[in-house]
């Protein structure tokens, strides 16, 4: 028996965590933003943590339950309302059948996960059933959801039960101005080391230009770049490389302007140099940041990139041990 | 050529093996790549090659980013020694050059170009030496093309024309990229060229259209039932120009489940095609033509 959507909200979208095995094909990986909170909602409401959720971005969809499950919203604090009536976040609450969940306005953060007990049971495409959109791959039919959609569930796992809650401490937000941490690397030689030093210095905000493949900043200095002559095939801009490959998290910036984050949508490859990456363990708070919020760039050497993915993973297995 | 590696984070290598552009780092490139891939490394979740790079994505969980960097600086020593051979096949792409399409959306974006009173193609032919644009399509489906990466998006091939240095086409991308391109656009950038697999921004000049899908997630069309995107890396191409007829016919025999490129399988030689260059080429066309 599926969920009916009645609105769609702005751009919701069927994630889970991702298909691995065809960047070399420019197909991204995918999946959620914010992997800690899809993985959340999905142990509160007893799915498998990869099972399928909605990935609702600053607003919520409206949405009509035809069959008893349980839900639990997590990541942005986006309230969810159960025939009207607020329901905590990052806790897991039942719904009935010819209920109607709906969403309060945004609190904080960007992207809210809704797991529904048995999970979104949309047909996978190359093994995964995240969307994405640009290869029209996942999701409903390769897009986002829409108003009249039916989406299926899974079948109701066993020993599911609702009024979990993941303790406030173990919930992750960026802090104000964000920081996200950052390898220097890749093309880091092409700027001057006045550039370098100021990348780090200078408060940056996010820009409107802030989706599932990549966050743009702007407001900080325009990088300096190291004189040469352009390699052929690179082309005549000194932010040109010859096209190659981008890491997920990489940080390229055309022209020496404004700084790009790719994310889970990634481009594969393209002709612009990059300066380093944000490190794993800060991946998820970027589909958190908004707007206009001011964020500064870390710097860390591999050691403390390796401390804090570490970090991240026991973060998790405590969230896994507080809902056991 | 010695290769320049470089952590992307935690969880990526990134290697460059040369700055510039070549067939000769291509080949590394591509013969590093299949040493990783057969190598088996715990820990490797996703092998990339590009145009004269690659880059190796690992959990850093399985195995420590210095023992990777090991790992790979260890199979370059092989790849050095390895012979550019490759078995690959050829393919002749249908273009229809100056399509209304393509034209309609470059006039859509001419603030954005370097020459807002020339087409894209014409600009091209100009800076380009070209004293026609039917000259210019000429050199441009002349020599066939390799396919020295796969990326962006979607499957689309980077293909790198195969002549001598002096002879290759090069057009910079537009000034600002366009927040348009239609599907199947055949485009040019630095000196490569490609073909949008599906629509969506591009920064690359436009020439015309291809009737012919390479990317296709429903897997309907007959030649793209048993996997989705068409190209990989180390195929070589032919452009074959076509009119708006011939352009609706192959529109309508896709559509029609009959359209089926033709193909050849062929060996190629780096140290045959350096050695003579317009004779490697015309072989590969006699096994096109044959095939």
């Amino acid at each position: 028996m599926p969920v009916n959507v009645i609105s769609a909200g702005i751009a919701t979208t069927i994630q889970d965590l991702g298909r691995p095995g065809y960047y070399h094909l420019g197909i991204p990986l995918g999946g959620a933003m914010d992997r800690l909170a899809l993985r959340a909602a999905n142990m509160l409401v007893g799915n498998d943590e990869g099972a399928a959720a909605l990935e609702a971005v600053f607003v919520g969809p409206e949405l009509e339950f035809t069959e008893d499950a349980i839900v639990a919203v997590t990541g942005a604090e986006l309230p969810p309302k159960l025939d009207g009536q607020i329901q905590p976040t990052w806790t897991g609450f039942e719904v009935k059948a010819g209920q109607t969940l709906s969403f309060d306005f945004l609190k904080n953060g960007a992207r809210a996960y809704i797991a529904i007990s048995g999970g979104i049971d949309t047909p996978p495409a190359l093994g995964s059933r995240s969307t994405y959109a640009i290869g029209a791959l996942g999701g409903v039919e390769g897009r986002g959801i829409q108003p009249g959609d039916a989406l299926p569930l899974g079948a109701q796992p066993a020993g599911a039960s609702a009024g979990k809650s993941v303790p406030d401490e173990m919930r992750r937000m960026p802090g104000k101005p964000a920081e996200l941490r950052v390898l220097p690397g890749l093309y880091w030689h092409r700027i001057t080391e006045a550039a370098q030093k100021g990348f780090f210095e200078d408060t940056w905000k996010v820009a409107n230009e802030a989706d599932r493949m990549g966050y743009r900043f702007q407001g900080g200095r325009v990088l300096e770049f190291v004189d040469r002559e352009p390699p052929f095939g690179a082309g005549a801009d000194p932010s040109n490389i010859t096209d190659a490959c981008y890491p997920y998290g990489s940080v390229q910036v055309p022209s020496g302007t404004e700084p790009i984050v790719l994310h889970r949508d990634a481009v594969s490859g393209g002709g612009y140099f990059m300066i380093g990456t944000v490190i794993s363990a800060d991946m998820d708070l970027i589909g958190q940041l908004q707007p206009h919020t001011p964020t500064r760039f870390i710097k860390v050497d591999m050691d403390t990139a390796l401390a804090a993915r570490k970090e991240r993973a026991e973060a998790l297995d405590a969230i896994r041990q507080a809902l056991a | 050529m010695s290769c320049r590696y470089t952590f992307g984070g935690d969880e990526h290598i990134f290697v460059e093996v040369d700055e510039a552009m070549s067939l000769e780092a291509f080949f590394t490139s591509l013969s590093m790549t299949n040493a990783v891939r057969e190598a088996k490394i715990k820990g490797v979740t996703e092998i990339c090659p590009a145009n004269a790079s690659f880059q190796i994505k690992f959990n850093p969980d399985e195995i420590h980013p210095d023992d990777m960097l090991a790992e790979l600086k260890r199979l370059e020593a092989t790849a050095d020694t390895a012979e550019a051979k490759l078995d690959t096949r050829i393919i002749e792409i249908p273009v229809y050059y100056q399509d209304p399409w393509t034209h309609e959306t470059l006039m859509r974006f001419r603030e954005r170009h370097q020459d807002p009173n020339a087409s894209d193609i014409e600009y091209a032919a100009r800076i380009n030496g070209y004293d026609s644009v039917q000259d210019f399509i000429k050199a441009h489906s002349g020599a066939p093309w390799f396919v020295s990466m796969v990326g962006f998006v979607s499957g689309l091939p980077f293909l790198y024309q195969m002549v001598d240095r002096p002879r290759q086409i090069q057009v910079p991308k537009y000034l600002r990229p366009r927040t348009d391109t239609p599907k199947l656009t055949v485009g040019y950038g630095g000196s490569f060229s490609c073909i949008y697999s599906v629509r969506g921004a591009g920064g690359y000049q436009m020439f015309g259209i291809t009737p012919m899908p390479i990317f296709d997630p429903e897997q309907k069309v007959s030649y793209l039932k048993d996997f989705m995107v068409f190209f990989k890396p180390g195929d070589i191409v032919k452009w074959k120009p076509i009119s708006r007829e011939e352009y609706d016919a192959d529109v309508a025999a896709v559509e029609a489940g009959t359209f089926m490129p033709r193909m050849a399988e062929v060996t190629f030689s780096l140290d045959d095609f350096n050695a003579d260059i317009d004779g490697t080429n015309a072989k590969l066309m006699e096994a096109l033509n044959a095939g």
